[in-house]
């Protein structure tokens, strides 16, 4: 089963990268962003059948170690 | 005294500390992060470096490397860990330290002398030492501390707060905040103060010649004042 995961940051967190980004874009001439937040994204590959099963398990590995749930949100977006 | 420091893949200030701790007395074996057993130590230091590359988190992947189990049952025990630069980041990776260790607020690698507030004497790592500002190095891409305002109050509450950034008088204020920390914090202990984590590094600055002797006055005071 592959689970694709997006980790982001909180909201009352600094993000100075998507800010550059920000800038720069605006520098570029997309003047029209209200705001941009930089994430990251896993896709992983688990050798588990049971939908509910592996998310599960992803779940643990994003609180354990791919997030740090200090700043950053864990989201599930796709299991296939 | 018998100390610790434990060598990961990327350390590059692993044997700067170990010169450290030998220059000022302490019996100093570095540890490699495959091993499992901790020798016996009075004090335990995660050193500075890019541990892992700084994959995925700074010092994520470190904290869950075999040794530091080793290393967190010791700490939890009551022993002495003390981290350093990367080595507080793999800290709080670990839980072993509040908050957390963000990219510098103007995104750029700081790499200077920077002089610091000692918060409060009443401990021992910072006991004897007669100066309340000392002169340390900092080299960091991420070391703007945050936390959650519920755990800022809690640090606050336990007096868990071991260096600010000031200026050479002790004023803490914006204009001597390198990184964007939360409240100017350079280091902070856990609730028992028997962990320290800081950015600034002491072992950077024991040379009279070469650098300062601020961090030599830290040396003294941490072999003749740990338990």
């Amino acid at each position: 089963m592959k689970i694709s995961i997006i980790i982001t940051l909180k909201k009352d967190v600094l993000d100075p990268q998507g800010k550059i980004i920000h800038q720069t874009l605006d520098g570029m001439g997309f003047n029209n962003i209200n705001e941009i937040r930089q994430g990251k994204y896993f896709e992983i590959d688990i050798e588990e059948n049971d939908k509910k099963k592996a998310e599960e398990k992803v779940k643990d590995m994003c609180k354990k170690l791919l997030a740090n749930l200090v700043i950053e949100n864990y989201k599930i977006i796709e299991s296939q | 005294m018998n100390s610790s420091v434990i060598t990961f893949p990327g350390s590059n200030c692993d044997r700067d500390m170990d010169v450290a701790l030998k220059k000022f007395g302490f019996k100093n074996k570095k540890i490699w992060h495959n091993d499992i057993d901790l020798p016996k130590s009075d004090l335990v230091v995660l050193p500075g470096g890019f541990s892992y590359g700084d994959y995925l988190r700074c010092g994520s992947m470190a904290s869950k490397s075999k040794i530091m189990q080793s290393v967190i049952n010791f700490a939890k025990s009551g022993g002495n860990v003390m981290g350093v630069c990367n080595g507080f980041q793999i800290l709080v990776e670990a839980g072993l330290l509040p908050g957390v260790l963000l990219r510098n607020k103007h995104l750029e690698f700081i790499c200077k002398n920077i002089f610091v507030k000692v918060n409060d004497k009443n401990n021992q790592y910072f006991k004897d030492i007669e100066k309340d500002t000392l002169e340390l190095h900092i080299a960091h891409n991420e070391g703007n501390y945050f936390c959650s305002n519920d755990q800022i109050k809690k640090i606050n509450d336990n007096n868990q707060v071991a260096l600010y950034y000031s200026d050479k008088n002790g004023k803490i204020d914006e204009n001597n905040n390198p990184n964007g920390s939360i409240k100017n914090i350079a280091g902070v202990f856990n609730k028992e103060k028997n962990i320290l984590g800081m950015m600034p590094h002491p072992e950077r600055m024991i040379d009279v010649s070469i650098s300062g002797e601020d961090g030599s006055i830290f040396f003294k005071n941490l072999i003749k004042n740990l338990k």
